[in-house]
């Protein structure tokens, strides 16, 4: 029973952490169709904001929640009026800069902190679950992660700014004609990507500590869960989220962390064999 | 335009690699030959990627997946058998057995390019982390130790077929090397010759029209991605022997970055543009390690960003286009794709 309920913790961890890492990516691809390969050097970044800011003497709370994304939110902004504006519509030339982007983060975190683990310890310390010692931290992220994805899911359907942005998503020259400003709304709108791939790496920090070249871990992982998803960027992400770490905890729990990653990749690859269009190209269409 | 079997460029690019091979060992010291080598077995990689990418239009971005996977079976059948020749053909049949594999759900599934480009990346980054995990001893193949992180060490280097014993000197790898690079290219120019890979082109310049005109579409895709899979695989043999060692950071991001850097440095849809491009990245690379001034993958970001923004054409192409200006419009319009 004790077991039973440890497991399904893992579970539900391995969920929500894909969650955490690909909502970001779902955003920014999802709605824009930019595919940002330096999603993992964002997540990277908020790691080491929150990092930074923690041992500045900030509280680690707002570290995580409040500086991380704060920060890679303007980074995204600023990385989007310099290089993805001039490349919209050239989805594979925004592939490469945003490859090239990644490459030069990577390159100036090391300059400046080396190439070493970088680490705070995790809030909250632990509950006694039987005879098993669970981490209250990583319960309340799955807590946190579920209300990103409400908070995202009212935020679209719910407020005029959601609406402009989808609206602006779906047909540019008419949202512009009804006087909103495309270029802004594409500019706030990976901005609010940036920034909650940033929040998730700040999140994630305490638990896997960060590295310069963290990133590479996570953009793998985010893209399979976003497109795996498929068009509906929340109800997706959530579904390939949970598909995808319930084989990946379960399989690591009862073999290996490595037989967990690869069966990872072999769920995903099998899925888009069968539905290409992700899973709700199939299920929940219609739903955001 | 398609590729035209032996244009003045192509003979003059054999020329010149010839005289490279037989030139250098004459006038470069031990340590220079050793680079040029790894040099030469890097150039093979990119001519994978630049007629993948940039003839086939797959936007393969695990090219190193291949090139590791082939790195990985050399040595692990090198080391079970102590003779290198079975290894070496191994080290081209396993990852082309794996690209198949691998092309087979991409293609059939029909994914587009963008999908495809994450998922070869995905792909080559969970082999990273699986080999990065494989340490200690459960995880050994026959007598090879996998090793995880730490990287397999003192691999048996190439030896003449037939005869384990009599293992290659620098200067005879630096030969065969240099003649696996000219048989590569010399190959991939006639495979784009053929029929057959006038229809990869074509399929490139267009996939719906080439379906229509009843062309199978996904099987050539699938050919192109399979070949391409089998050279890098070859390169990643011809690596592992040449420092006999290899580690999981063949399947890094910064591996597979660099590949596609050489590819765009030096142009889509040229053989010689990825050898130039992989020739000035690599001795770039070479010199900013050494040096130590500033961070390799910094200056390499840079570059890449640079070239997406303002030398999408890459370096060969952006060349012939001046060349074809200044001969005046006398002269054919320069071809938009070669």
């Amino acid at each position: 029973m004790d077991l039973a309920a440890v497991l399904i913790l893992e579970v539900l961890n391995g969920v929500a952490t894909l969650v955490l890492i690909s909502v970001g990516l779902a955003i920014i691809f999802g709605m824009m169709r930019v595919i940002n390969l330096a999603h993992g050097e964002f997540l990277m970044l908020g790691g080491y904001a929150a990092i930074v800011a923690t041992n500045r003497g900030v509280n680690i709370w707002i570290a995580m929640l409040v500086v991380a994304p704060l920060v890679v939110g303007v980074i995204g902004v600023i990385a989007e009026r310099l290089i993805i504006r001039v490349l919209y519509g050239r989805m594979i030339d925004t592939l490469l800069a945003t490859w090239g982007l990644s490459l030069f983060f990577v390159g100036i975190i090391t300059t400046i902190f080396g190439n070493s683990v970088a680490g705070i310890g995790a809030p909250l310390g632990s509950v006694g679950v039987g005879r098993y010692n669970i981490s209250l931290y990583r319960l309340v992220l799955v807590g946190i992660a579920a209300a990103i994805l409400v908070v995202i899911f009212v935020a679209l359907r719910r407020t005029r700014l959601g609406l402009i942005a989808r609206a602006t998503m779906e047909n540019p020259a008419m949202a512009a004609a009804l006087g909103v400003s495309p270029p802004r709304v594409y500019a706030a709108t990976f901005g609010v990507g940036a920034a909650l791939a940033g929040l998730a790496g700040g999140l994630l920090a305490p638990i896997s500590g960060v590295l310069p070249t963290v990133g590479a871990a996570y953009v793998a992982k985010a893209f399979i869960t976003v497109i795996s998803g498929g068009s509906a960027i929340l109800a997706g992400t959530a579904a390939a989220a949970s598909l995808f770490g319930s084989v990946n905890q379960l399989l690591t729990y009862f073999t290996t962390p490595v037989i967990g990653e690869a069966g990872l990749l072999a769920a995903a690859i099998l899925l888009l064999r069968v539905l290409p269009h992700g899973i709700t190209g199939k299920l929940f269409r219609g739903s955001l | 335009m398609s590729p035209r079997r032996w244009s003045p460029g192509i003979v003059l690019t054999i020329l010149a690699m010839a005289v490279i091979a037989v030139g250098v060992p004459l006038v470069v010291d031990q340590f220079g030959l050793l680079q040029l080598t790894v040099f030469a077995a890097m150039c093979i990689l990119a001519l994978s990627l630049g007629f993948v990418w940039g003839y086939g239009g797959i936007l393969c971005f695990g090219q190193s997946a291949f090139f590791g996977l082939g790195a990985y079976t050399y040595a692990v059948t090198a080391i079970n058998l102590g003779e290198s020749t079975l290894a070496t053909l191994l080290a081209i049949v396993v990852p082309a057995v794996f690209a198949a594999l691998l092309g087979y759900f991409m293609f059939y599934g029909r994914l587009s390019d963008v999908y495809l480009g994450v998922i070869t990346l995905s792909v080559t980054l969970i082999f990273f982390n699986l080999m990065n995990s494989t340490a200690g001893d459960a995880y050994r193949v026959g007598k090879a130790r996998l090793n995880g992180f730490n990287g397999m060490p003192s691999l048996p280097t190439l030896n003449m077929p037939g005869d384990p014993g009599r293992l290659l000197d620098p200067t005879e790898t630096f030969y065969l090397v240099m003649a696996l690079l000219m048989i590569v290219y010399v190959g991939l120019h006639l495979l784009l010759a053929s029929h057959f890979g006038r229809v990869v082109v074509a399929i490139r310049e267009n996939e719906t029209r080439c379906e229509l005109l009843g062309y199978d579409v996904r099987l050539h895709k699938l050919l192109a991605f399979t070949i391409g899979g089998g050279i890098a695989g070859l390169a990643g043999a011809l690596f592992a022997n040449w420092g006999a060692f290899v580690s999981p950071n063949v399947f890094s991001l910064t591996m597979t970055s660099q590949i596609i850097i050489w590819v765009i440095v030096g142009g889509l849809g040229t053989l010689v543009g990825p050898i130039i491009g992989c020739l000035i990245m690599q001795y770039l690379a070479t010199e900013l390690g050494s040096q130590q001034l500033a961070n390799t993958n910094l200056i390499f970001g840079i570059i890449f960003l640079a070239f997406v923004l303002l030398v999408p054409r890459g370096i060969v192409p952006s060349l012939r286009r001046l060349g074809a200006r200044r001969l005046g419009p006398a002269r054919a319009p320069a071809p938009a794709h070669e």
